[in-house]
Formats: structure tokens, C-alpha cells, sequence
């Protein structure tokens, strides 16, 4: 806790991650006013053209001037994006060209009408979503917007303004914007410039429209967009005080929970909720719980759950399907389990038949006190629309009818011969017995059809009078009673086990799915047979195809894996613009997503820890089974359980290729100490015989000694040959193992020109290092063979009185060091290439040597991380240059020990 | 051996070089004794005494570095090893294993001479003890604890003169990095070797006629130093 007044460490890292991500994202600002009319594309033109004036580069995307003249005057000059010709049925529509203006890359683009809705067959369905796009590419955009688009404030413009707006933008985009500009005009001015027709007003909806510019209604809508504005400013000033810690904020966590019924009013329960979280500045949570008590829901139903929870969770919430057979008691769970004080429910129709019918927030507030708990009004005008059909679905087809009426029938007819035998008490228990049967194998319509039946016919063919539905006895009717309440209440028990039971087996089938798919997974080692699990699985659960399409090292994207099993022709149907957009973004898109929602596939990608290994293309046979939160949900751990697959396999992989390295490399090093073992040895046998010679006795003769003498050299010339052909495959044989130690540069020149002395005889040498040249870090057996083959060069590409030089400076971050002489100098133009192998100098084919002493410098100097290069020197002569990494020399204690 | 000409025993697999190093040493007055395995030297090293053992470290039959430290548990005598060139980390442990001094293979008579010669000598001085050593223009008075060139006194700090005295007492040999940490800083001190090469930089400078190119303190790369007084 931050009782003392520092900012959250947490608080304070999530805003460094927030302002790297903004560092690199464009920014938007949105021009936001109450009404069409109040001057938004105005302002955000003539913002723009102070921007092109001041040298940004500005393009207009799209830009409705509608005609007017004063807006025609600021567009001309800037330049305009070409809009898109998309064919729509038999006509050519026009629309934004995203791929152009990404393409084009401005500084700043201009995108009217943030809520417009896209021509089918765009790549996102929402201009809004094109933004994101565009800012996530690091463009800034201007564009507009008026109150009434504000996806919360739908219902309540529509509650002022009797208008439905269907273009909405979700708040997020709002509330994310960089800037907001408030345009504002008075109503009474915005009615003149009505009057005098200023305002564009589309024709065929003119008089609605002259309609909702009533006085009371702009008063109205410009309060809402001045408030929003405000509630933006409010909550930028809270984040400023977050960030610059000017006080602790005291921090309530009013964090809501919207129980979502399967009632039509959920989407406006949803809106309040998101609303209501917005002010609270809380996090929310929607949830539906499905009961199996209900019944299996009508498909109308689901898909309006479905889509309340979609619209949740693009408003922000955290979004859950529960099963539980108590709705009340589920939902008090999940705010117990989650921290959730506050409960939003929609209020419940009046029940006035059932007058012990308790409200579910009574029934909330009853089971957890300490909820609070709101209830959300309906909107009147839906309720009709409650699905009357809802419940009754489930309750059987006309089959079940039948067949309840033919055993009602048979019962009948049965027991008719005992009629006269048993009591007529033990004969309405028999056709009891037939309405439980009903009850328990075709549920609870026919169940209670069968009541009806059978109460019917023990009254005709059994009470006396017999064959007339008269009943002389008035007890009867205590049978009649408890015969039908018998079949209603065990079809309604049946009703319900039968539904848990197969809840329960679909689970059972859908974890057993994803644990058989996980194992074979975890046996994968191919990308087929990951392929091969992953169809398995969607064809059991999604009725799903898949093909896999897999992302190389440089994150290309190969070509689509189907499923080996059958040629299903998902790989030939693969988008690959679509799967590039979801690996790219690390987002899901195409079928049921917010991007290309057009294309028949549904591509996730594969996130894994390290980073998204490709694209699942998912080919369901029927769309409806992959949509929703909770399909998604399984959909994505689905993914994300192959994308550790496919990581785990490439993990296998790297692992048996540096095996194998390792074990090259292994031999690699044998073999060459075995052959410089073996070169080695009769070289040095050679040098010692031929010394030998000349100290038997009696001594050679003269001739003899030359000749053992002319031996030895050649020898020894010939064991230094071999020296460097195995230093330089020892470099290039893999990492270089380096025994770097701290010490004076000094000590290796010295060590290298006492080394040098034969090769530069007859040329004078000055070694002349700064005295302050700091300590380097370097393996000083290895830096000496580069100075030793450089005076070796020197010494044998200069002619004799020639002078060879020593100098070292330190510079940024590296140590210079040269060793330059006064000789003819490089070759014009082969100053790099002489350091390749087997190159010669100038009049090399007079000089001995094979050309792999400065090739053997710099594998040497490039292991120790630095470059070696060679010029010639203004005054002539050649001039060697090499550089090495200053580091971090060690502190010297000056007389350590003295004390 | 009899103590009038030193008798040196040759340990080395190579049968050629191992006659080679025998007419080399024969011819300068020596008495040559060869072994071509590690078992077979250390017999002669016990049943001969030696007064010098040259031993190549790449013998077939076992590690040169454990002959070493075997002979030292009963004998100071001097140790020079023969090794390849590019195995520096081998003879560092064979210097600090206890031998004395190094020949990278191939070799000339020459080298091999001088360097068993000047062995021979130190070894056969260090009893008595040194009072003043004079090389070129310096001479260190090691009873007044003086240091003077050309008779005009040079000032070393202390450890530059522990340094210098554990030098000009062992000549001739290579002193590996450790060995000098060891013996002038202390035994805590035996990783930091870039004291020893900043130090013996600075006692260059003070007794070097030409730093650069040193006379005296000469650098074996990768191994250590090595002190030559005349």
C-alpha cells in the first residue's frame, strides 16, 4: 500500500508501458459536438490546414463536405486520398482505401465521421477499427464524431431524442483518444443555420430529422456532450494526478457485476452497466447464468445472450457463461469470488398471476445482505418482444405429443377389462403410472398433456356414470388434482436432470477432447500431427475444419497444413492477407471478429510465451458454432495450447541442432589437434636431425654443414607455414576461446618485437605507446601473433632500412593501435581485400608466404570485438590499423600489501 | 652421477629428437642418460640422480605435469620441459608444478644449451646466498636494500623492490604470473594478475635502458617472465 504517498511501483510501471507503446502509436484527436451542424468538420479542417501550413504532411481520408461552401474552400489545396470502388451487388459503392493510406503513410490523416459504418467487403466493418489500424502505424488522425455515436449514451439519446442510432462507436475509442475537441454551438444559433440551410440534412429522412431539431432536444444533447466532455477532462486530471502522485488517491473498488438474463432488455442493462463502471472508474464483469432449469434455450435466446455478452466485453467487461441450476446463488458467488460489491440485474416483469413471485434482486438482496444490488428499468416498448416462444420449445415436438397420447391410450385400454375387477382408486394409480412414464421419458408437455388425457379418460370410461364425462362424485376431482400436479411436477424434475445430465455430458466430452487433443499434442513432433490433433478436436466439438499455417525464423508465413486425414480443401480457402493481419497484430480476425468479418475462416494466432508462431485457420461448417465469448474462449486456449506445441517443437529442434554443433565441434577440435600433433612431430624431428649433422663426429665437412644448415631453415620455415594454417583453422573452426586478461599493452609490443627481431633485420623500429594508455582486456598470446604478422609483413614487403612504427591512442570506448611503415604501401584498392585468405601483396610472387597472416589478424582481433583495417599513409608507406574493445579496466590499489 | 661433469636424463618418446638432444648435450661435456616413457624416467630419475631432467610433456604413457610434481616430493633438481607451441596453458602448469624453464618444440641446440647451462649455473649458487648483483648499468645492494644505476640511487617502492629481488634471485627461469603473486604479494593474492604486469611495467621504466624492449625482464607471452642479468 502506498500509505506514504509514493507513486505504486506497479502504477508507475504500467504507465512507462503505456507511454512506450503511445511513443511509437499515432495519436488521435477527436472534434466532438452535440449535433450534426455544430461546425466539427469545420474546425477539424481548419485545424488540419494550420497543420499543412506549418509544414506537416497532411492527407484527407475521407472528408463529407457535403456541398458547403465554406468547408469546399479549406479542402482545396490539401491533398485527398482516392477513395476504393468496392462492388456491392449490382452496384459500385465508394469507401475509405486503407491500404492506400498505409501505403501513402501521412503524418496526419483526416477521417470524418469516426462512427461510420464500412461497405461490406471492407477489410473492418468500422471506420473506428480503421483508425486503430492507422494509428497503430504510427499515423496521427483527425476525425469527428457527434454524442449521440457513444455506445453508452445510445439509450439515452434515444430516451430524449426518439432517434436509434445504429452507427455507435464504443467508448474505449473516445475515452483513448489523445485529444478531444469540444465543437460547441448554442441551439438558438444552430437553428438559425438550420433556417438559412447550412446544415446538410440527407432528403429522405428530412422531416424526421427537422423533428429531432427541436430546441429541447439539442439543449439536451449538447448538456450529454458537454458532460462527456467534462467526465474526459475529470478523468484526464485524475490521471494526471496518478502520474505526478499529487495526492494519494483514495481508491474504492466499486467494481460491478451486470447479471445478464435472456430477457430482451439485456443490451440496454449492458450499456448501463458499462456507463455506470465508466463513473465509478471500476472494473465490471457480465455474466449470464444459463440454467439448465429453463430449459435447452431457443436459439433466438442464445444468439441475444450471445450478443449482450459480445457487447460487454467490447465495452470493457470481463465476461463469463456460468451453469448453475440457481441463478441467484451463482451470481452472489462469482461477486463473492471476484471482489464484485455491486449487482446490476434488469428489472423483472410483473407477475401478477404470481403473487409469491420474488423479484431476483429481492432474491439477491435476500441471499447476500451485503450486496448492493440496482435494478435496471426495461424498455417498455420490448416487451412484447419477450419470446413468448422461449420456454415453450422446450417442452417437446408434436411427436412426443403423439406418442404421450398413445400411451395414454394404451394405459386405457388395459386397464379397461380390470375396470370391473380392482377399485377404482387402484385403477387411476395404473394410469398415474402411465403419466409417469410420459413424464419421465418425454418431459414435461407431454407430460402434462397426458394428465389431461388421462384425467379425461378415467372420467369417461372408468367414473360412474361411465361413458359421460359427468363425475357423480365430487372426490374425483381430489384425483383429477393430484394426477395432473403428479405429471407436472416429475415432467418437470425429469425435465430438469435429463438438461443437467446432458450439460454435464457435453463437458465431460469437451474436457475429454481437450485432454485427448493435449496429449497428442505433447507427442507431436511434426506440424502435421499437430495439424492432425487440432482437426480432431474442432471436428468433435466445432464441427470445425483447420488448417495450420506456421511462421518461419523471419516470420514468414509458410505455406497452410490441412488435416492429413481427409483433403478437405481448408489450406486452399486460406486468406493469406487475412492471416498476415492476425499474425502481424497478434489478434484474431476474420469470421465473427471486428476485422474482415466477411471471410468464412476464423484465423487466431498461435501466441505462445516467446512469440506468435502462426495462424490457425478455423473452417467451421457452421458460423454460429464459433461465435460467442465462450466459444471464443475454448477457441483460444485451443490456440494457445498449439502455439506451446508448435514452440516446444521448435525448442526440440534448436536443441538437436546445437547437439549437433556440439558434436561437430567436438571433432572438429580432435582432428585438429591430431593433425597438428601429426605435422607437428616430424617438423620438429626434422629441425633436430638436421642440427644434428652437424655435431657427429668427426665434424662435417663445410659443404655437409651448409647443407644441414640450409635444412634447418627450410624446416623451420616450413614448421611456421604449418603453424599458421593451424592457427588460422583453429580461428575459423567455431568460437575462439579467448584467455582474456587485463594488462598493459606495452608488454605485448615488447614481448612481439623481441619475437619479430629475425623478420626485421635491417629495419629500424620505434615502439612509442602514450604512457597513460589504459590497461586492455585481451589474450596476450593471440594479440602478439598479430603484431608479430604484421612486423613480419612490414619486414617482408619493405625494403631493408626501412622504418617501422608502434602507436597506440585511446579513444571513445575502444583502444587504437597502428603499426605503420615508410615503405611502397598498399596496392590501390585492395586494402580490405588483403586481408582475405590466401591474398598476397603487391610482388608477392617474389616474396614467400601464403597470405594468411593478415587474415589470421583479424579473426583474431574480430574475436576480441574489435576491427582491423589498412590504408596508406599521406607521407607513403602502409598503415595498420586495429581497434579494441577499453571495457571496464580492473582498480589498482597502489602498493596493495605495504601496510 | 659423479659431480665432476653433470649428468642430465632426457625423458621423450621421440627417438630422433631424443638422439639429437644427446649428440647436443654429449658435444658440450655433458652426461646423457634417456628414457622413453614416464615409467622409465622416473626409475632413472630415482636410481641416477640427475643434476638436470629434460622432459617433453606430450609423452604417451602419462601427464608430464604429475612426473613433476612426483619428482619434487624428493628432488629440487632443475626441470626443463619440451612442449608444442600453442599449448601455453600446459606449461603454466608445469611451471607451477615445479619446473623450471620451457622449450616450445622445434628447438634449436642452441637454445637448448643456454638453457640448460644457465640452470645448471643458478642451481649451483643459490646456497650461498647473493650480497649485490650487478646487471648492465643497475646494481642492487641487497644487504642495504639500494638500488643504483650508473652509481646514482633509483627509488622503488616496495614492492617494485620485492619484485625485483625475487627476479635477480631467480635468473634464468621463467616465473609464471602466479609463482610472482604468490611469493611478492601473497598467497591471497595469486588471481590478480595484472598487478604483476603493471608492476613489472613500472620497474621497466625504472631500470630498462629502453622499456619497450626490454633487456632484463623479459616477457614469455602467456607464461610469465623470465630474468636475464647479463
Amino acid at each position: 500500500m502506498t500509505t506514504d504517498g509514493r507513486p505504486d511501483p506497479d502504477r508507475l510501471l504500467a504507465r512507462v508501458q503505456e507511454e512506450e507503446a503511445r511513443a511509437t502509436r499515432g495519436k488521435l484527436k477527436i472534434f466532438f459536438g452535440a449535433t450534426a451542424g455544430v461546425g466539427k468538420t469545420y474546425a477539424m479542417l481548419g485545424t488540419a490546414r494550420q497543420q499543412a501550413e506549418a509544414g506537416t504532411d497532411v492527407l484527407i481520408g475521407v472528408v463529407e463536405t457535403h456541398g458547403r461552401k465554406e468547408t469546399d474552400a479549406l479542402v482545396t489545396g490539401l491533398e485527398r486520398l482516392p477513395l476504393r470502388a468496392i462492388p456491392h451487388r449490382d452496384k459500385v459503392l465508394q469507401e475509405f482505401d486503407l491500404d492506400a493510406a498505409l501505403a501513402r503513410r501521412p503524418a496526419l490523416i483526416l477521417m470524418d465521421e469516426l462512427a461510420h459504418s464500412n461497405v461490406a467487403g471492407s477489410r473492418h466493418p468500422k471506420r473506428w477499427q480503421d483508425i486503430h489500424e492507422l494509428l497503430e502505424a504510427g499515423i496521427n488522425v483527425y476525425s469527428t464524431v457527434n454524442v449521440q455515436h457513444l455506445e453508452t449514451l445510445n439509450d439515452v439519446v434515444n430516451g430524449i431524442a426518439g432517434i436509434r442510432v445504429r452507427e455507435t462507436v464504443p467508448d474505449r475509442v473516445f475515452d483513448e483518444a489523445d485529444e478531444v475537441i469540444l465543437v460547441d454551438l448554442p441551439p438558438d444559433e444552430l437553428l438559425q443555420r438550420l433556417r438559412e440551410g447550412k446544415v446538410y440534412l440527407p432528403d429522405q429522412a428530412e422531416r424526421a430529422v427537422r423533428h429531432f431539431f427541436r430546441k429541447g432536444n439539442l439543449i439536451a444533447l449538447r448538456e450529454l456532450a458537454l458532460r462527456r466532455t467534462a467526465d474526459r477532462v475529470d478523468g484526464e486530471m485524475l490521471a494526471y494526478r496518478r502520474q505526478t502522485s499529487v495526492a494519494t488517491v483514495w481508491q474504492t473498488r466499486d467494481a460491478l457485476l451486470v447479471g445478464i438474463g435472456s430477457g430482451a432488455g439485456s443490451e440496454r442493462l449492458v450499456r448501463t452497466g458499462a456507463r455506470l463502471a465508466g463513473r465509478l472508474e471500476a472494473p465490471w464483469h457480465a455474466i449470464h447464468v444459463h440454467s439448465p432449469r429453463s430449459g435447452a434455450e431457443p436459439e433466438v435466446q442464445r444468439q441475444r445472450t450471445v450478443r449482450a455478452l459480445e457487447l460487454s466485453a467490447s465495452l470493457g467487461a470481463e465476461t463469463a457463461t456460468l451453469s448453475a441450476d440457481d441463478a441467484v446463488a451463482a451470481l452472489v458467488d462469482y461477486a463473492r469470488t471476484h471482489n464484485l460489491s455491486r449487482v446490476l440485474v434488469g428489472r423483472d416483469h410483473p407477475r401478477p398471476w404470481q403473487p409469491w413471485y420474488r423479484s431476483m434482486a429481492d432474491r439477491i438482496g435476500q441471499a447476500a445482505p451485503d450486496l448492493d444490488v440496482v435494478q435496471v428499468a426495461r424498455s417498455e416498448a420490448r416487451r412484447a418482444t419477450v419470446a413468448p416462444s422461449a420456454t415453450r420449445q422446450a417442452d417437446g415436438s408434436w411427436r412426443d405429443y403423439l406418442k404421450a397420447t398413445a400411451i395414454c391410450a394404451a394405459a386405457t385400454i388395459l386397464t379397461t377389462p380390470l375396470a370391473d375387477l380392482i377399485e377404482l382408486t387402484n385403477i387411476a394409480m395404473l394410469l398415474l403410472l402411465a403419466v409417469m412414464m410420459v413424464a419421465v421419458t418425454l418431459g414435461r408437455g407431454p407430460a402434462v398433456a397426458s394428465a389431461f388425457l388421462t384425467v379425461a379418460a378415467f372420467d369417461f370410461f372408468f367414473v360412474t356414470p361411465r361413458f359421460s364425462f359427468a363425475v357423480s362424485d365430487a372426490q374425483y376431482l381430489i384425483t383429477f388434482a393430484v394426477m395432473l400436479i403428479v405429471a407436472l411436477l416429475t415432467g418437470q424434475l425429469t425435465a430438469r436432470y435429463k438438461l443437467q445430465a446432458e450439460v454435464a455430458t457435453r463437458r465431460e466430452a469437451l474436457a475429454r477432447d481437450l485432454y485427448e487433443m493435449a496429449r497428442s499434442l505433447s507427442a507431436a513432433l511434426l506440424p502435421v500431427q499437430i495439424a492432425e490433433a487440432c482437426n480432431r478436436f474442432l471436428s468433435l466439438e466445432f464441427a470445425a475444419q483447420a488448417s495450420l499455417i506456421l511462421s518461419d525464423a523471419n516470420d514468414h508465413l509458410q505455406a497452410p497444413i490441412g488435416n492429413p486425414a481427409d483433403n478437405a480443401s481448408v489450406p486452399s480457402v486460406v486468406d493469406e492477407g487475412v492471416a498476415r493481419w492476425a499474425f502481424d497484430h497478434g489478434e484474431p480476425a476474420g469470421l465473427s471478429t471486428d476485422t474482415l468479418p466477411g471471410s468464412p475462416l476464423l484465423y487466431l494466432p498461435l501466441k505462445a510465451p516467446m512469440r506468435t508462431r502462426g495462424v490457425l485457420a478455423i473452417a467451421p461448417n457452421d458460423p454460429l458454432r464459433v461465435q460467442g465469448p465462450e466459444a471464443r474462449r475454448q477457441l483460444e486456449t485451443l490456440a494457445s495450447l498449439i502455439a506451446i506445441a508448435v514452440e516446444r517443437m521448435h525448442y526440440v529442434e534448436v536443441a538437436q541442432k546445437s547437439l549437433l554443433q556440439m558434436e561437430s565441434e567436438g571433432l572438429r577440435n580432435s582432428l585438429l589437434s591430431a593433425i597438428s600433433h601429426d605435422l607437428r612431430t616430424p617438423l620438429s624431428v626434422l629441425v633436430s636431425l638436421a642440427e644434428s649433422i652437424g655435431l657427429t663426429q668427426p665434424p662435417p665437412s663445410d659443404a655437409q654443414a651448409r647443407i644441414a644448415e640450409t635444412l634447418k631453415e627450410e624446416a623451420l620455415r616450413m614448421s611456421g607455414k604449418v603453424n599458421k594454417l593451424l592457427d588460422m583453422a583453429r580461428l575459423q573452426a567455431g568460437k575462439v576461446q579467448l584467455n582474456r586478461q587485463w594488462q598493459p599493452l606495452e608488454e605485448v609490443v615488447g614481448s612481439a618485437l623481441q619475437a619479430s627481431e629475425g623478420p626485421l633485420t635491417g629495419h629500424s623500429v620505434q615502439a612509442a605507446l602514450p604512457e597513460d594508455l589504459p590497461l586492455v582486456e585481451i589474450d596476450s598470446v593471440l594479440i602478439e601473433r598479430v603484431f608479430c604478422n604484421l612486423l613480419e609483413n612490414a619486414g617482408k614487403y619493405t625494403p631493408a632500412g626501412s622504418c617501422v612504427s608502434i602507436g597506440a591512442a585511446a579513444r571513445e570506448g575502444e583502444i587504437e593501435v597502428w603499426v605503420e611503415d615508410d615503405g611502397p604501401g598498399l596496392p590501390k584498392g585492395r586494402e580490405e581485400a588483403i586481408f582475405d585468405k590466401f591474398e598476397r601483396g603487391a610482388g608477392a610472387n617474389v616474396t614467400p608466404g601464403v597470405g594468411l597472416g593478415l587474415a589470421i589478424c583479424r579473426a583474431i582481433i574480430e574475436a576480441h570485438g574489435g576491427k582491423i583495417g589498412a590504408k596508406n599513409r599521406p607521407t607513403g608507406g602502409a598503415r595498420f590499423i586495429f581497434s579494441l574493445p577499453r571495457g571496464m579496466p580492473p582498480t589498482l590499489c597502489e602498493e596493495l600489501g605495504t601496510a | 652421477m659423479s659431480s665432476s661433469t653433470p649428468g642430465i636424463l632426457v625423458i621423450e618418446d621421440e627417438a630422433n629428437i631424443r638422439r639429437f638432444i644427446r649428440l647436443a648435450l654429449e658435444n658440450d661435456g655433458f652426461r646423457v642418460c634417456e628414457a622413453g616413457s614416464l615409467q622409465r624416467g622416473l626409475i632413472e630419475a630415482g636410481t641416477r640422480r640427475p643434476d638436470l631432467v629434460v622432459l617433453d610433456l606430450g609423452l604417451p604413457d602419462g601427464d608430464g605435469i604429475d612426473f613433476i610434481r612426483d619428482l619434487r616430493n624428493w628432488s629440487q633438481v632443475p626441470v626443463i620441459v619440451l612442449s608444442a607451441r600453442n599449448a601455453e596453458p600446459d606449461k603454466v602448469a608445469a611451471l607451477d608444478a615445479g619446473a623450471d624453464d620451457y622449450l616450445s618444440k622445434p628447438f634449436g641446440a642452441a637454445e637448448l644449451l643456454a638453457r640448460v647451462r644457465a640452470l645448471l649455473r643458478r642451481h649451483g649458487r643459490t646456497e650461498e646466498g647473493l650480497a649485490v648483483a650487478q646487471f648492465g648499468r643497475i646494481r642492487v645492494d641487497l644487504a642495504r636494500r639500494t638500488t643504483e644505476r650508473d652509481g646514482s640511487p633509483i627509488h622503488l617502492t616496495p614492492i617494485e623492490y620485492r619484485l625485483l629481488t625475487y627476479l635477480i634471485t631467480n635468473p634464468d627461469c621463467v616465473l609464471t604470473h602466479r609463482q610472482l603473486l604468490k611469493n611478492v604479494w601473497g598467497p591471497a593474492h595469486v588471481e590478480d594478475s595484472h598487478y604483476v604486469r603493471v608492476y613489472m611495467g613500472y620497474l621497466r621504466k625504472k631500470i630498462e635502458d629502453d622499456p619497450a624492449r626490454p633487456k632484463h625482464i623479459l616477457t614469455e607471452a602467456g607464461v610469465g617472465y623470465r630474468f636475464v642479468g647479463s
